[in-house]
């Protein structure tokens, strides 16, 4: 079993300084003690961007993969090794423009991973630009007047592609985030957590404090989880009052489920050796 | 009287049950006791247009189709104007009189059998089966029994392996009655004659390529296979997701080739035995994953279907286009290993090895075939079980010993580092895109950069080594040694080029033939040698700008004497590829 020293590697930080990426690797760092896993179960996959980074600081597996690609990697692991726990991290460019195509087709699977989008509404790592979330109107070197497109709805975009546990989080919150992480990677199906990530760096716009103003808690506000309509409602809640929490959760079938000649089997461990195909052979003679 | 030599083209719209009638027709050859090779030619739609099947069987081996036809069915007109002047003399056409009448002044040619049969009307009023008139083409085979003098009860008994018992019957008895008709109501002397050969103990089986490399994968230990349509690999896709069930393995298609190549790398990082298939256009989308198995030394396999491009092109022909573009795709160097099968055989046998180079070297390894040798299908004895066998390499199977921190890179002699796959005790893995060092996490550093690119080139020369000290077939030579002239080629054309071997060496010994079988690493001494031996030297390949040709150059600083370049989508035939060959010569 981890302790939190355990999880630490010998790699420097390289993160701005009050980068919300701090809390959620601390968030991250704490769940896993409290969640138990043992090191080399854990596995994480991480794009590229400032989030991939995490990475290189974590001492569990990790793979670190190419930008947009995160889900069809962790997907490929977790399907090889259902023991493994196997964590997406991703970013709001990594996930929401490159990596679009994959991020409805993974909760529609319902694979039983969690995934985690550091989403700070900018390209960080290749200094600034505009990215699927940024807000409309926000200036970067690739917007400079503006951007004129308003913002994808990533919540609202995974309750419709049927997903089973959807939920937002806030980096000046860890502790509400490492609740929120906890009851996800517990929690059997694909699990997806968007987190409000200040770049302190390149987004002016949705920094801490803009977002002090506005996030308010799901769970104490009554919301009701088992209800996709009304998650979906509140999916569509932004401006003055911006829902986080867990916006919608159930229990269907993951992908493995219907699998039943690989369940809980690790594919790296069914014998190589010696597979017989005789039986296809006669059918072709 | 010629027996068991025979030639066999069956035509008509898409849906006509074309390429199924050839495939039962070919089986019932292969039955009694002939070698078989049977290939297709469809069009990029679902109905409508022309599609034939060719099926050449012998009592000697067979390596292609030839375009000689002695027995063309056609199940409409299109079929009779496409395909008549492929007709031998004393060739046959069996054709129904509604869809066109058939004369010697109509055909142009006088020395031709027609067998006019009321195909349609057959089915519609003696079979009473208007909904199926699809089953005009089982007539149409009965006929074609009848007219060879062949046994029946070879088509029978496939047809009822074939089919479910309700959809066999009706189909045995529609043979019947095409068998009846040709027997009892026409003149059936026809100067080509099948006869069932006794054969103790049976013969061998009858498989497409696809069907051969996804049965090498399935032997080899596959377990996790991703895959996205595309002609001419989807029968592989097919073939795979038939058989998860049995053979506890996941085999899926994703969202995308982008999908597929990402899936099966994460899948190979976790331990299983990983491959994804696709044609050029998928591989494009692919490169970046290519790549990124190549920098992070993931073990993955890819077949690669090439059809014409560049682009869409065409997308249910043949072609060699993509040679270079395999040997070099993706972005930065990195080891990788290209294999071409030419043949049924090879689908099978090197899809088997390509799983262990694969792990052994933890690079992506390539399988280069084109959509002649995957979706033509050919009689073979049944494959050697032991031929091959599972060869991990460096893994760490239960736990990690040494005190030791692991390092998923540790820089070694051969270039290869010792592999643990997540929940290994005692190891830790980092896999990473970025530059990195031995423990995998990223580094910018110019020195690690320099160790790491020589540590992952170093394969190669590892490799080469191997393939060396165990006398891996790197190369295939055959005829003599002393030829008038040496043919030199990749891939599916060898099965033409034998055939034309055999026409040509009738006469004499004119050719001998070297096929190049590995492309990566490219077997330079054993060309080379080959090339010094040779006479005179021709290169044939299905590209426009001779892609082997300038590999070899790269590879050897030797240029090729001839070369005969034929990039309109078909395959060569023999009698077409021996003609070229002679003018050049």
């Amino acid at each position: 079993m981890a302790n939190l020293k355990d999880l630490d590697t010998s790699a420097r930080v390289t993160w701005c300084p009050g980068c919300g990426n701090f809390g959620i690797l601390s968030a991250f760092k704490a769940a896993l003690v409290e969640l138990g896993y043992e090191r080399e179960q854990v596995t994480l996959v991480g794009g590229i961007g400032c989030h991939g980074k995490i990475t290189d600081y974590l001492n569990v597996n990790t793979f670190h993969g190419i930008h947009g690609r995160v889900l069809p990697v962790a997907t490929g692991i977790k399907l090889a090794n259902p023991k493994l726990k196997v964590f997406g991290f991703s970013g709001d460019a990594d996930c929401y423009d490159e990596g679009w195509d994959h991020f409805c087709h993974a909760i529609r699977r319902n694979i039983d991973m969690t995934l985690i989008v550091h989403d700070n509404m900018t390209l960080g790592l290749t200094t600034g630009q505009t990215t699927a979330t940024s807000q409309s109107g926000f200036k970067s070197k690739s917007t400079p007047f503006g951007s004129v497109v308003p913002p994808l709805n990533p919540i609202a975009h995974a309750l419709v592609s049927n997903g089973s546990f959807v939920a937002r989080g806030f980096a000046g919150d860890p502790k509400h985030l490492q609740s929120l992480i906890v009851q996800a990677a517990r929690h059997k199906g694909f699990n997806y957590i968007d987190v409000f990530q200040p770049c302190v760096t390149f987004n002016y716009m949705n920094t801490y404090d803009w977002f002090r103003q506005r996030v308010y808690k799901l769970e104490e506000a009554d919301h009701d989880t088992s209800n996709r309509q009304k998650a979906l409602a509140k999916s569509f809640e932004w401006g003055d009052h911006i829902p986080i929490g867990i916006f919608y959760r159930d229990d269907r079938l993951t992908f493995h489920d219907g699998l039943p000649q690989v369940k809980d089997v690790s594919l790296a461990k069914v014998p190589m050796e010696g597979v017989d195909i005789s039986r296809i052979i006669e059918s072709m003679k | 009287m010629k027996v068991n030599d025979f030639s066999f083209l069956i035509g008509g719209e898409a849906g006509a049950g074309v390429a199924r009638s050839g495939f039962l027709f070919a089986k019932a050859c292969m039955r009694g006791g002939l070698h078989v090779f049977g290939t297709d030619d469809y069009q990029s739609l679902i109905r409508g247009g022309h599609n034939f099947y060719i099926v050449h069987a012998s009592e000697q081996e067979v390596y292609s189709h030839s375009d000689d036809v002695n027995l063309l069915v056609a199940l409409n007109a299109e079929s009779v104007v496409l395909h008549k002047d492929n007709l031998v003399k004393g060739g046959g056409i069996i054709c129904d009189p509604d869809d066109v009448e058939l004369t010697p002044e109509k055909l142009g040619k006088t020395d031709l059998r027609l067998f006019p049969i009321p195909l349609r009307k057959i089915v519609v009023e003696e079979l009473k089966q208007p909904h199926n008139v699809i089953m005009r083409n089982t007539v149409a085979l009965g006929a074609a029994i009848a007219v060879t003098n062949y046994d029946f009860g070879l088509l029978e008994d496939i047809l009822k392996d074939t089919f479910k018992p309700e959809v066999a019957e009706i189909n045995v008895k529609a043979a019947r009655v095409g068998y009846d008709y040709v027997r009892e109501r026409l003149d059936d002397s026809f100067e080509f004659t099948l006869r069932k050969m006794e054969v103790p103990g049976g013969n061998g089986i009858f498989l497409s390529g696809n069907e051969a490399v996804g049965l090498g994968a399935l032997r080899a230990g596959c377990k996790f296979f991703a895959s996205y349509p595309m002609t001419p690999t989807t029968g592989l896709l097919h073939f795979m997701t038939q058989n998860e069930r049995d053979f506890n393995m996941i085999a899926l298609q994703p969202e995308g080739e982008i999908a597929a190549i990402n899936m099966i790398a994460g899948a190979a990082f976790a331990g299983a035995r990983a491959m994804t298939s696709t044609s050029g256009g998928g591989f494009c989308l692919m490169s970046e994953g290519l790549g990124m198995t190549g920098m992070t030394e993931t073990p993955v396999v890819v077949m690669v279907g090439q059809r014409p491009g560049p682009s869409t092109g065409l997308p249910t022909y043949t072609a060699q286009g993509d040679l270079r573009f395999v040997i070099h795709a993706s972005q930065g160097e990195f080891p990788r290993i290209v294999i071409a099968p030419g043949d049924i055989d090879e689908c099978f046998y090197e899809t088997e090895r390509a799983f262990n180079w694969a792990e052994k070297y933890q690079l992506p390894v390539i399988l280069l075939t084109d959509k002649f040798v995957l979706e033509s299908e050919a009689s073979t004895e049944p494959f050697d079980m032991d031929r091959v066998k599972v060869e991990r390499g460096l893994l760490i199977e239960e736990q990690y010993e040494t005190g030791d921190e692991y390092k998923r890179y540790e820089v070694t002699d051969t270039g290869v580092s010792l592999r643990a796959i997540p929940a290994i005790k005692n190891a830790i893995i980092h896999a990473n895109s970025d530059e990195h060092d031995e423990k995998g996490i990223t580094s910018e550093n110019p020195l690690v950069t320099t160790t790491m690119t020589d540590k992952r080139m170093r394969k190669l020369r590892t490799i080469k080594q191997e393939m060396e000290e165990r006398n891996v077939e790197t190369v295939r030579f055959y005829g003599l040694e002393e030829a008038r002239a040496t043919v030199v080629s990749w891939g599916s054309t060898k099965g033409p080029i034998r055939e034309t071997m055999r026409l040509l060496n009738a006469e004499g010994n004119v050719l001998n033939f070297l096929q190049v079988l590995y492309l990566q690493p490219f077997p330079k001494a054993k060309v080379e040698q080959a090339l010094d031996k040779a006479k005179t030297t021709v290169v044939i390949e299905h590209n426009s700008t001779s892609q082997l040709a300038s590999l070899i150059r790269d590879q050897t600083l030797r240029n090729v004497d001839h070369k005969i370049l034929k990039y309109d989508g078909r395959p060569f035939s023999p009698t077409e590829l021996a003609q070229r060959i002679m003018e050049v010569l």
